[in-house]
């Protein structure tokens, strides 16, 4: 027996499919001194893995999940614990029949072998089917089933090979050590690990604990957002259909999408899960405990009337199931967190501590790859992990009462149709900006960025739909979420001017003697500029690669202002603080809620702002990227010269508390120059998709340079930044892609009506309908859809390798299942490509 | 044919129970619940036998709504009908609790006695070996407990009784009680459409009311754990010689 | 005085008996009573000296023309006639099958409160007792009013020690019967098998969810046959159908008491350690080196059971030449 290691370089908490998997992969990238800690016995510690239904169906409309999915598939396939059964998601309404047809869509952005079907045929590959109930079903024969205990096993036993990992079973962590003092950057550091058996010391530790996440994070006095959540299912059985396969696994599964159910193949069982019951959520408390619990921690007892429409409903599709004993059912516990995402990455306020948390086992060996690369290299380099990124919560989000209402919430959207733009309806108006009543009172209506209300477009302006002639959109999915105001609010906007709301812009500041240093190693772009100047900048990842693409303003000799988008705030600010320098030579202030933003733009801007100050609005007095002071009914603001619309204008920011007195001054000094309230339909979409302007997160990832997004700079600055030497290489290299805008030549579908694109990641396929792959295997897709008021077009943008890239290409895109032809407009911008609107 | 299964709701523990803080029940807080085993393999008998020759199978249980489960749970599998004999708590003493089920037979009875009630020989907590025997004397009917086989005649019951290396046999005149133990069947799961079906019969409730008894529980607690080191004799097939040495001072092989 | 009823088979006191009059001892002088005991359907002359030597200073027979065979009516019969006629100050037996039947019989007869399985007992104006739930994995601490305390000691709770081997006074006891007691009594007896059984067996291998399969339990009949004992299993396992209930250790099963219990593949629930409990010696055999039944056992080999079961019957065979 070995004596309990008293010190580690990584210790993983938790060994379930991710926590097996991550010992695995980190022996592969080299890392060695790991100890794996688990409260239960091996092979099963009993969590969530345990009792898995084990199938991986691999469309998602999301990347991040498609992607992984994808790639832990052929993890399982490569050490041979997989069996492709195939599977069947079947509609029984219209409106899921649509649906398939995005599934299809994804299908073919992923290059996923999959077939829509008619009854019949489903019927073909499921003979036991009722096909009287459904209208048809999306097939896809890659769809496979695996063995997750016995991968965890072998990725264990890899690491105990290739790298000594210590594993100890039925050893319970009790407390999370940390230093106690935070540095200048905020954060603490893990410390170790206080076992049952003793303490370790440790650099890394990592938190793999599905359910008991968060009550291990809590240990750390921070956050890992989720909430255990019951998911039921049920092994019926004997089905002499089943039995007759002589097979684990032998006819393909069947996903019964209206119901929220799914059938699977279990020997001569079926299983039989739902995702239709109430939300049934238990805090970490009520988990029992191994030797407590009748069948295992994660199993817990069965409440029959929960699943009993469900049953009827199995029934109906399956009728063979209605004589079949129940002989195993459980309600299940799984991790939900607020947003369905999972929770990866190292924590925000306490170094080396990681989250690998909430993962499926769909996705959990290529999860734990991201955390492995991540803790390796800086930042994963399988795929652009933001979506999944621990860091990207806001405060609000970590609390009990929000992850309860969002898991309750979504929970049953598991196998829901969710359109892109849908908008959540529990735990609204948490963050406001300070002008609320007066939105409320000009009609907005708001959606919601992860905390942050923001109206989308206000029903005052519903005169400019008549005044344009604009209509509502003919089919009921692409005028869902929409409204034909905000095309109104774009085009006086373009021609008068608009007010947009900024407030959820994230501010912060570094200060200090070594501020502008810091400043200039975080970003591309050179940032020791003049007081007074801003600069427009990527923020890199060590292999070059876009973390962050934000704006930083020189305010003083050793001050700078970092504004960045809303969505991306809790990433952010996660990075500055991790790379700050900790010998006191910068501070950092996040000034979010003391500073209150609005844009106003268009070609009466000018004329507006010029009634309400004296100084200089002129291209001379106010530059481009030229940050000033300036007083506005007797507040002091600061002009910021940027558009992010594409019109002369400028974002204005002012203290939070005496924010409504500008917006007030604005708006009635803009009485007389048309001015109107306007949205964020305009600022984040139809605004900026005319100018071809890159969003993070959408064209700007991880996957991308900026050599390929076309926002490379003639010259490098001297001084080193993050990914200076992988940036100089890609320029070295040059780009074999290009982000570019593509036109819809004809957005008219097979019915005959328009169609207007949306959601993005459809593929951009060759005139033959190919699949467009670049050597990286990047795939090219959608990375923005939209209409464009101005043209009167749907535009798209997307990466293309540089041949077809060339203007005036002809390529098509998908959406809904349905080719379209596009032409290639180019890296510019398809509206005033010479920004002659900017420099008016 | 009419048949009587007498059940009562049990949790369903681990390898570990816990008492609640107060001392007075099992910590049923993280637990399933379920119908004490030997009564589950009564039903199992019941419904078999009515299979066999006809009838109805009623399931009793002295207990409070949430008892009704497992009620439902027996229809599921093939009772007709479920009587739930409402009390405040199912921690009745044995002599209370016998009582309000002869009442609650009595009242079933209307037009005729049940051919055979079956209780479980013990429950799986509380164990008092009682409430069967107690109900049948009251009743004026023969009772005899473990058994693991049954046969209806026309006129006899056969019952097996396992001992060592054997059974004995009983044969007792209609109508009859017998005390079943696990064994008897392997009880069938529900199908789905016995469940569903469970969900739709209307269950009748009897309320009870009986004298305390004699015996009054104080407190639960757990035995004390004798704390021993297991001696670990190796990992696998190479431990096999130590085993044998051990075999051999303990004189087995 | 103290009355234990005891059990007797083909002239012997069983081991029930014995560890109700080893009991009896220490209640009766908690009481400061004298210790009795009753030996219902025979008057044998072996009978009476073995209770004697157990402790019991009087032992009352009982004959009768009908009690020619077991039957709870019979003997509840007997005993409330007993309570009735003798006026002991608490009635005693052991809490196996039979003897919890007829003391509750007996109880039902005397309306009387009959509290079963006690492991400790103290007499009072209100007796005090702990009692067994869940077959053993849970104590309750009780208290009894009742004119005629009646009583039966867990199974096992002590071991049968001899006492002072004084020789016991008979006395016979009439009873009335009628034949309404016969109803109750074992009309026949089939004998299955003879040799060693579960409950009696020196040895039993026994096998949980861990053999994997039915098939898989051949290696542990093997080893069982080898060493002269029989296998078991748990719960898990004959709900899965691999084995039939009369394998099935457990606390609706069968109780086992042998010199060593080989336990392979259980992880350990407690239903399944109150039928193990009572072995003198327990080996597990596991994977899991903190399952309940390794943390419970004397010894355990850690490991694949299918590797460690072959390997131990190979080491036997050797041995054994």
């Amino acid at each position: 027996m070995s004596d309990f290691p008293t010190s580690a370089k990584v210790v993983v908490i938790g060994a379930g499919i991710v926590g097996n998997c991550l010992v695995g992969h980190l022996a592969r990238l080299g890392w060695t001194d790991l100890v794996l800690l688990d409260k239960g016995p091996l092979p099963n510690p009993g969590g969530s893995t345990g009792h898995a239904s084990n199938f991986i169906f691999p469309v998602d409309h999301n990347k991040e999940m498609a992607l992984l999915g994808e790639q832990s598939a052929n993890q399982y396939r490569d050490m041979n614990l997989s069996v492709d059964s195939g599977g069947i998601e079947v509609a029984r309404t219209q409106e899921r029949m649509d649906e398939l047809q995005r599934r299809m869509t994804s299908a073919k952005a992923w290059g996923i072998e999959a077939h829509l079907l008619d009854p019949a045929q489903v019927k073909e590959l499921v003979p036991f089917v009722n096909e009287d109930v459904i209208l048809g079903g999306f097939y896809c024969p890659t769809v496979s089933v695996v063995d997750s205990l016995e991968t965890g096993t072998v990725m264990r036993k890899e690491a105990i090979e290739k790298a000594g990992c210590q594993v100890f079973a039925n050893t319970e962590v009790l407390d999370i050590l940390t230093d106690d003092n935070p540095r200048p950057n905020g954060r603490r550091k893990v410390t170790g690990v206080v076992t049952d058996k003793g303490t370790i010391d440790a650099e890394y530790v990592v938190v793999a604990c599905g359910v008991w996440s968060n009550q291990i994070a809590y240990m750390a006095d921070t956050y890992i957002p989720l909430v255990p959540a019951v998911h039921q299912m049920a092994d019926v059985g004997p089905l002499d259909v089943l039995a007759e396969t002589n097979n684990e696994i032998g006819y393909p599964i069947v996903r019964d999408m209206d119901t929220f159910c799914y059938e699977r193949q279990s020997a001569g069982s079926m299983e039989v899960g739902s995702y239709a019951h109430r939300p049934i959520l238990h805090h970490p408390d009520e988990i029992p405990s191994n030797e407590e619990a009748a069948l295992s921690p994660t199993e817990m007892p069965f409440t029959a009337d929960d699943f009993d429409q469900q049953m009827e409903e199995a029934i109906e599709l399956m009728d063979m199931l209605g004589d079949a004993e129940i002989k195993y059912a459980i309600n299940g516990l799984l991790s939900l967190t607020p947003d369905a995402m999972p929770c990866l990455g190292e924590l925000p306020d306490v170094e080396n501590f990681w989250a690998a948390s909430a993962v499926w086992v769909k996705e959990g060996p290529g999860m734990a790859q991201v955390v492995a690369e991540w803790m390796t290299h800086g930042y994963p380099r399988v795929i652009d992990s933001h979506g999944a990124d621990v860091a990207r919560f806001y405060d609000e989000e970590k609390s009990d009462e929000h992850i309860w209402a969002r898991a309750s919430e979504h929970f049953n959207k598991t196998y829901g149709i969710v359109h892109p733009a849908e908008q959540w309806d529990s735990r609204r108006h948490l963050v406001q900006a300070p002008f609320k009543s007066r939105q409320e009172a000009l009609g907005a209506e708001f959606f919601q960025a992860r905390v942050w209300e923001r109206p989308q477009w206000y029903t005052s302006n519903a005169d400019l739909v008549e005044r344009y002639g604009l209509e509502e959109r003919p089919v009921e999915w692409d005028n869902r979420w929409w409204n034909p105001i905000t095309v109104g609010e774009h085009l006086n906007l373009r021609e008068n001017c608009g007010l947009i709301d900024l407030s959820a812009f994230q501010i912060y500041e570094l200060e200090g003697p070594g501020a502008v240093e810091f400043a200039d190693y975080l970003a591309v772009n050179k940032i020791d500029v003049p007081v007074g100047r801003s600069v427009y900048t990527p923020w890199l990842n060590q292999d070059g690669g876009f973390h962050s693409d934000l704006t930083m303003m020189r305010m003083a000799e050793d001050r700078v202002r970092i504004v960045t988008g809303v969505f991306d705030g809790g990433r952010d600010e996660f990075w500055v603080r991790k790379h700050m320098p900790n010998d006191g030579s910068v501070t950092f202030t996040n000034l979010t809620k003391q500073i209150s933003t609005l844009g106003l733009w268009g070609p009466n801007a000018p004329a507006v702002l010029g009634q309400l100050t004296d100084h200089n609005l002129s291209y001379e007095g106010s530059p481009y990227g030229s940050y000033r002071p300036v007083t506005i009914a007797g507040v002091e603001c600061h002009l910021f010269r940027i558009s992010y619309v594409g019109d002369t204008g400028w974002e204005v920011y002012m203290p939070w508390d005496e924010a409504g007195t500008v917006f007030d001054a604005i708006m009635e000094a803009g009485e007389d120059h048309g001015l109107r309230i306007t949205g964020g339909g305009v600022y984040s979409l139809s605004g900026r998709i005319e100018k071809g302007y890159r969003l993070m997160g959408a064209e700007l990832e991880s996957e991308y340079n900026p050599v390929e997004a076309g926002l490379a700079r003639p010259k490098v600055k001297a001084a080193d930044f993050i990914g200076k030497e992988a940036y100089l290489a890609a320029r070295e290299a040059g780009a074999e892609v290009q982000c570019v805008t593509l036109i819809v030549d004809d957005n008219v579908d097979s019915d005959g009506n328009e169609r207007f694109m949306q959601g993005g990641n459809e593929p951009i396929l060759t005139p033959d309908g190919e699949r467009i792959v670049d050597s990286h295997g990047r795939v090219s897709r959608v990375t923005t859809a939209g209409y464009s008021p101005s043209l009167g077009k749907n535009l798209l943008m997307g990466y293309l390798p540089n041949a077809l890239a060339v203007p005036g290409t002809k390529l098509q895109s998908m959406y809904m299942n349905e080719l379209y032809s596009c032409t290639v407009v180019g890296s510019g911008a398809a509206f005033d490509p010479e920004d002659t609107r900017l420099k008016s | 044919m009419k048949i009587l299964c007498c059940v009562k709701r049990v949790p369903a523990p681990g390898a570990k129970i816990n008492v609640t803080a107060d001392g007075q029940d099992v910590d049923a807080a993280h637990l399933g619940f379920t119908t004490s085993p030997h009564e589950e393999c009564a039903v199992e008998g019941a419904v078999q036998l009515i299979e066999e020759h006809g009838g109805e199978v009623t399931v009793l249980t002295l207990g409070t709504g949430d008892a009704e489960e497992q009620l439902r749970y027996a229809v599921s599998v093939g009772a007709t009908h479920g009587v739930l004999v409402e009390a405040d708590t199912i921690q009745w003493d044995p002599q209370r609790t016998a009582q309000a089920i002869t009442a609650a037979v009595q009242e079933l009875e209307v037009d005729e006695p049940f051919d055979l009630i079956m209780f479980g020989n013990e429950s799986a907590d509380a164990g008092g070996f009682q409430v069967g025997i107690r109900t049948a004397m009251a009743l004026g009917r023969p009772i005899v407990q473990g058994i693991k086989g049954v046969e209806i005649g026309d006129d006899t019951i056969t019952a097996r009784r396992e001992i060592d290396g054997g059974f004995e046999v009983y044969k007792l005149p209609r109508p009859a009680v017998l005390g079943i133990k696990e064994g008897l069947n392997l009880p069938r799961y529900p199908t789905m459409k016995g469940r569903l079906a469970s969900k739709k019969v209307e269950l009748n409730s009897i309320t009870a009311s009986a004298a305390e008894g004699g015996q009054v529980r104080v407190k639960l607690h757990r035995p004390e754990e004798t704390v021993s080191e297991t001696v670990i004799l190796g990992t696998g097939a190479e431990a096999a010689a130590a085993v044998v040495d051990v075999l051999d001072e303990l004189g087995v092989l | 005085m103290l009355l234990v009823i005891l059990e007797h088979e083909n002239g012997q006191l069983v081991e029930a008996a014995r560890e109700a009059l080893t009991f009896g001892r220490v209640l009766a002088e908690k009481m400061g009573k004298d210790l009795e005991a009753a030996i219902i359907g025979s008057d044998d002359d072996d009978l009476v000296e073995a209770a004697g030597q157990y402790g019991a200073e009087t032992v009352h027979t009982v004959t009768h023309d009908l009690l020619t065979d077991y039957g709870p009516d019979a003997c509840g019969s007997v005993i409330a006639q007993m309570v009735e006629s003798l006026d002991p100050d608490a009635v005693l037996s052991c809490g196996s099958d039979r003897g919890n039947e007829f003391m509750a019989n007996a109880a039902a007869r005397l309306d009387a409160p009959f509290v079963a399985n006690c492991t400790d007992v103290n007499p009072g104006d209100t007796w005090e007792m702990t009692r067994v739930q869940w077959g053993g994995s849970l104590l309750e601490d009780a208290t009894l009013t009742a004119d005629v305390p009646l009583l039966t000691c867990g199974l096992h709770a002590v071991a049968a020690e001899i006492g002072d081997e004084e020789d016991a006074d008979t006395e016979a006891f009439d009873v009335d019967l009628d034949e309404s007691v016969t109803i109750t009594m074992v009309k026949d007896r089939v004998v299955q098998e003879a040799g060693v059984t579960l409950p009696t067996a020196p040895v039993v291998v026994g096998g949980g969810r861990g053999v994997g399969s039915e098939n898989g339990f051949g290696q542990l009949e093997e080893l069982a046959n080898l060493l002269g004992g029989r296998v078991g299993c748990s719960r898990a396992v004959t709900n899965l159908g691999w084995r039939p209930h009369a394998d099935q250790v457990g606390q609706t099963g069968t109780r086992i008491a042998p010199e060593i219990y080989i336990a392979s593949g259980i992880s350990g629930a407690i239903q399944h350690w109150v039928g193990a409990m009572a072995s003198k010696h327990i080996l597990a055999i596991n994977i899991d080196k903190e399952s309940n039944m390794v943390t419970k056992a004397d010894w355990a080999v850690i490991g694949d059971l299918h590797e460690v079961i072959p390997a131990i019957i190979a080491e036997v065979q050797s041995r054994k030449g």
